[in-house]
């Protein structure tokens, strides 16, 4: 996953403010959260900038798929034990009989199943990370031993 | 909701949607346990002789072949039924054959212990309810039971456990690398050198009766103090650590004697080993490593697959279920090349490339039902997903032990 320093490093560094935003570290913050597109960077679109914006593009690249909440599942390194299934506390409040108690989830409110051994995550309007009052929940990412679920 | 037969948890929770006869998808099932349902790419075809043949032909062959045999081995068992495995062990009796298994290079030793009633054990659901202390000894469970600290230890919130790993439970990692269960322990994981767990256990013996331990004393001290605060605790005791302490198990026995609110769990990998060494150990007080004489059973090292390899005493051998080709020293496997080998088996193996009489059998809890053992002793029933027409274990042994 890119940084926000990596980002900054490939961007115009002039502060030109045609963005929107103060500076640039800002814009390159908006870039990782996806709240700016590269596009919204005038500068760079210029040809003296060619190299870097495919770079940045690149760089980029990973976060394509991310949800609206910033997570990113890569189903190729997960392992389906369902970890996070049972871990997750939005799992656990709305399914206390099924994947609270390491059973299979119950209902269709939890927010990761496991589908053919890898794990897709449904729902992510209920993820804590999600709306107005969103915290910064780790209780997936801890019990991922492969590192299969990240968040931008 | 089905029984997946992916290692020895035998999860019953598992939904597969199936269209056309064929598993299109399998939820809730671990990546193991979603290709056990998709079953083999390579299936077995009847064999004799490395020549296409009916099953029929394959079968009499084999009753040809175990007949003659002076000593000939039934080896494998572990991902068969129990009811195929109680087939296997009245046709070794029948044939006055060895009979050994897979964990005759594994857990055997371990579950011979529990069996013996030297460990005091409990099963999954009472770790899952009640467990607040749990040790991953020499045991990599994320890996090779990849649903176990998600359904049965570390996660879950149990009865008396309800805030779950969170405040209410500790798990330990001790091991020789980092696992991925090592970095679930985190703050708890204790890193040994290869053979190191005698020391290790000695130590920790020293630092519960109080006494400063003489290896790495502040750490000891400390695992010490959370093992005899626990009130509910499991020692997952894997293959790691079996193997380090085969030949001195007693100071195993004697750190359980110990600790008396922790319970054993030897970790088992096939879904159904614990279900040979508990059906042999009923027939003749041993768990793997038998031959029947007459009546009688004798249990000797010499009866086990490794050895009777080594010292060329066996003139054939049936394998149901598994692969000592891939599993087993190369030292030893020069002798399968002289005697003739029956290989039972859904899918083409390395075992089944050389054998001389292969008979394909159905994926068990996928093509044919049965039940099984977990890995805390509980019996579990199989179920049949897909139809076809392929016999099981069990059905071909009856036919083997019927055509004698």
């Amino acid at each position: 996953m890119p940084t926000v320093m990596e980002l900054y490093q490939l961007l115009p560094k002039t502060n030109c403010k045609k963005c929107g935003e103060s500076t640039c570290v800002a814009f390159a913050v908006a870039l990782l959260s996806r709240k700016k597109n590269i596009s919204e960077c005038t500068p760079i679109l210029e040809e003296n900038f060619k190299k870097q914006k495919e770079k940045l593009d690149s760089l980029l690249l990973p976060t394509k798929g991310a949800e609206e909440t910033g997570m990113i599942v890569h189903p190729e390194i997960c392992t389906g034990c369902g970890n996070c299934v049972v871990a997750c506390p939005v799992d656990v409040a709305n399914d206390p009989r099924g994947a609270a108690v390491g059973c299979a989830p119950t209902n269709d409110k939890v927010i990761f199943k496991i589908i053919d051994g890898k794990v897709v995550a449904s729902n992510i309007k209920e993820c804590r990370r999600f709306g107005k009052n969103r915290v910064l929940c780790y209780a997936c990412i801890d019990p991922c031993p492969t590192g299969a679920i990240e968040f931008v | 909701m089905v029984t997946c037969t992916g290692c020895a948890l035998l999860c019953e929770d598992i939904d597969v949607v199936v269209e056309n006869n064929r598993i299109k998808e399998t939820r809730n099932a671990c990546r193991r346990g979603a290709a056990r349902f998709r079953g083999c790419v390579n299936r077995l075809a009847p064999s004799v002789d490395k020549k296409p043949v009916d099953t029929d032909a394959a079968i009499k062959r084999a009753v040809e072949i175990i007949k003659n045999a002076k000593s000939p081995m039934l080896f494998g068992w572990s991902n068969s039924t129990s009811e195929a495995q109680a087939k296997g062990i009245q046709l070794a009796k029948r044939l006055n054959a060895a009979i050994d298994d897979t964990s005759s290079f594994c857990q055997g030793i371990l579950i011979e212990k529990v069996l013996q009633k030297k460990f005091r054990t409990c099963s999954l659901e009472d770790i899952r309810d009640r467990a607040d202390v749990l040790v991953y000894w020499g045991s990599d469970a994320q890996d090779s039971e990849p649903r176990h600290l998600s359904r049965f230890s570390y996660f879950p919130r149990g009865e008396f456990r309800q805030r779950g790993y969170e405040e209410d439970r500790i798990a330990v990692a001790i091991d020789v690398r980092e696992s991925n269960t090592a970095k679930i322990c985190k703050g708890h994981f204790y890193r040994i050198p290869p053979k190191g767990d005698r020391e290790f256990i000695l130590a920790l013996l020293d630092a519960l009766s109080g006494k400063v331990p003489a290896y790495d004393a502040k750490r000891m001290l400390e695992l010490a103090g959370i093992l005899k605060k626990a009130e509910f605790g499991s020692i997952f005791a894997g293959i790691g650590l079996t193997y380090s302490i085969k030949d001195e198990l007693d100071i195993f026995v004697s750190l359980a004697d110990k600790l008396p609110n922790f319970h054993i769990m030897p970790m088992v990998g096939h879904y159904n080993m614990r279900g040979f060494n508990e059906a042999l150990f009923k027939e003749t007080g041993f768990v793997n490593r038998t031959r029947f004489n007459g009546s009688s059973a004798a249990h000797d090292n010499r009866y086990s697959i490794v050895e009777s390899l080594r010292q060329k005493s066996m003139d054939a051998l049936l394998v149901v279920g598994s692969d000592p080709l891939s599993s087993l020293p190369r030292s030893v496997l020069a002798h399968l090349a002289n005697i003739p080998v029956i290989c039972i088996d859904p899918c083409v193996t390395l075992t089944s490339r050389i054998a001389s009489v292969t008979i394909p059998a159905a994926v068990s809890g996928v093509e044919t039902g049965g039940s099984a053992v977990r890995m805390d002793g509980r019996v579990i029933e199989l179920s049949k997903v897909v139809e076809n027409n392929y016999l099981s274990d069990a059905g071909i042994l009856t036919r083997l032990t019927e055509e004698l």
